[in-house]
């Protein structure tokens, strides 16, 4: 068998529009997906019930999903409800948004829950208020310590938007399968989408490895 | 300006405080004593509102501190505390720790603040490391920076809660150094410690406490020499001994 990658040269303004799609769902649906998340695990971590079951209730359903069905929900079922169609990039962007919110709210909810009581009663004992504690003292440190296990769901992320196929968006892999399928060339494609999914994800590893041993080192 | 009234707590059915009552006036310092699990440490947590308890009265400058309607925040600013692990915010450098809490609690300006912390440093003999983190002092010199951070807010009475239990002894006369010249400048201190030579040297008073109570509470050196109560004279003479 011949490889011809010329196939993948003359393809690449499709695979950089993919890409570029890919990125900016990526970029877009971490940090909605943090924010909500970090407003999610304040609510779990509330001493009133009824606001930490709500929570844990969000959590818990979205965990219990699969992505795929949360895109389908979102792509189908909400312009039904709300009676107009939602678009497909916003369809796939708030289910992602909704759906990664639910993994950040528990990574985040860990962080500060790691954080010493005694930190927060030093803290208490200057006169700060339970705001400015939480601000100033548990979430930076929190996060500090949650970085690498964010980034590792960033990773993740990144490779879960090759599912957007399903609401008809062309993000990197789905512009690949088209071009392979037009041009006859599976194997070339494939192989090219594969090496450009482990390069991004090994690098982005690489560095969290590095994040990992610097938190550690500054403790 | 501090007064421990019928003071009672209890951790579930547990009962960790039983009526305590005590004063401490301007520029006193008290020395709280007693073998672990006595309730000293709980005792002065309650006095900053740190620990809530179910019965009686604390007042700090003739303010309520399980009042309700207090506001624990702006009561707090004004008594310093310092714990037995220093609790410094390792994500801080110690000057940014210094002055975290005057800037946003005091609302100061930041310069003013540095000035201020620097001064504070200088006092506890480590202005050379304001830019170090705390990962990267002796439990000595955190424990200084500890005390440097409760000073900042410019407190009316500290409260130590065993400042020099986690150190190694070598470190101990350090802190008790900075300590004692605070007794000298006039503090007010309550300090739950088993240091007995500090005790003896700047305590006006000795607290003793077992199981919850006050069993004791007198001058210093009655405390040490006149006649006190079979389960102090067990307890000091457990300490004194080596």
């Amino acid at each position: 068998m011949k490889l011809d990658f010329s196939v993948v040269w003359n393809n690449l303004p499709i695979l950089f529009d993919g890409m570029q799609l890919s990125l900016v769902l990526t970029a877009l649906a971490l940090s909605g997906g943090i924010l909500l998340g970090a407003i999610l695990a304040v609510l779990r971590l509330s001493p009133l019930r009824p606001v930490a079951w709500f929570a844990a209730g969000y959590v818990n359903t979205f965990r219990s999903i699969p992505l795929i069905l949360v895109l389908f929900w979102f792509y189908f079922l909400v312009p039904l409800i709300i009676g107009r169609p939602v678009g497909p990039f916003y369809a796939a962007l708030i289910a992602f948004v909704l759906f990664e919110a639910a993994y950040y709210c528990e990574i985040i909810r860990a962080g500060i829950q790691g954080i010493p009581r005694g930190q927060r009663a030093a803290a208490l004992a200057t006169g700060m208020t339970q705001a400015q504690v939480m601000r100033h003292v548990v979430l930076p440190q929190a996060f500090r310590n949650m970085t690498p296990v964010m980034l590792t769901q960033a990773i993740i992320l990144f490779q879960d938007t090759s599912l957007v196929y399903v609401v008809t968006l062309y993000d990197f892999m789905t512009s690949a399968a088209i071009v392979a399928q037009r041009d006859l060339a599976i194997v070339e494609v494939y192989i090219f989408a594969a090496c450009v999914y482990f390069c991004i994800c090994f690098t982005a590893s690489r560095l969290v490895g590095w994040f990992k041993s610097r938190v550690e080192v500054s403790r | 300006m501090i007064a421990v009234q019928q003071v009672s707590k209890w951790y579930g059915d547990t009962r960790v405080l039983n009526g305590c009552s005590t004063t401490i006036a301007k520029g006193e310092v008290v020395v709280v004593c007693g073998p672990s699990g006595s309730g000293k440490s709980t005792l002065i947590k309650c006095i900053n509102g740190l620990e809530p308890f179910q019965q009686g009265r604390i007042l700090v400058d003739n303010i309520s501190v399980g009042d309700r309607a207090t506001n624990l925040p702006k009561l707090r600013a004004r008594v310093g505390m310092v714990f037995q692990d220093f609790q410094l915010y390792p994500h801080k450098t110690v000057l940014d720790n210094i002055t975290l809490a005057p800037i946003q609690v005091a609302k100061r300006d930041k310069t003013e603040a540095e000035v201020a912390a620097m001064k504070l440093l200088t006092r506890v003999d480590l202005e050379e490391h304001a830019r170090k983190y705390p990962a990267q002092l002796s439990g000595g010199q955190q424990q200084r920076v500890a005390i440097a951070r409760a000073l900042a807010m410019n407190p009316i009475a500290m409260l130590f809660d065993e400042p020099t239990s986690a150190l190694d002894p070598e470190m101990i006369t350090e802190v008790l150094d900075v300590m004692i010249k605070l007794a000298e400048d006039g503090m007010t201190m309550i300090v739950v410690t088993h240091e007995m030579g500090f005790a003896r040297r700047v305590a006006h008073r000795v607290v003793f406490m077992d199981m919850g109570e006050i069993v004791e509470d007198r001058p210093t050196t009655d405390f040490f020499e006149g006649a006190v109560s079979e389960r102090a004279t067990r307890f000091l003479s457990k300490i004194l001994q080596h």
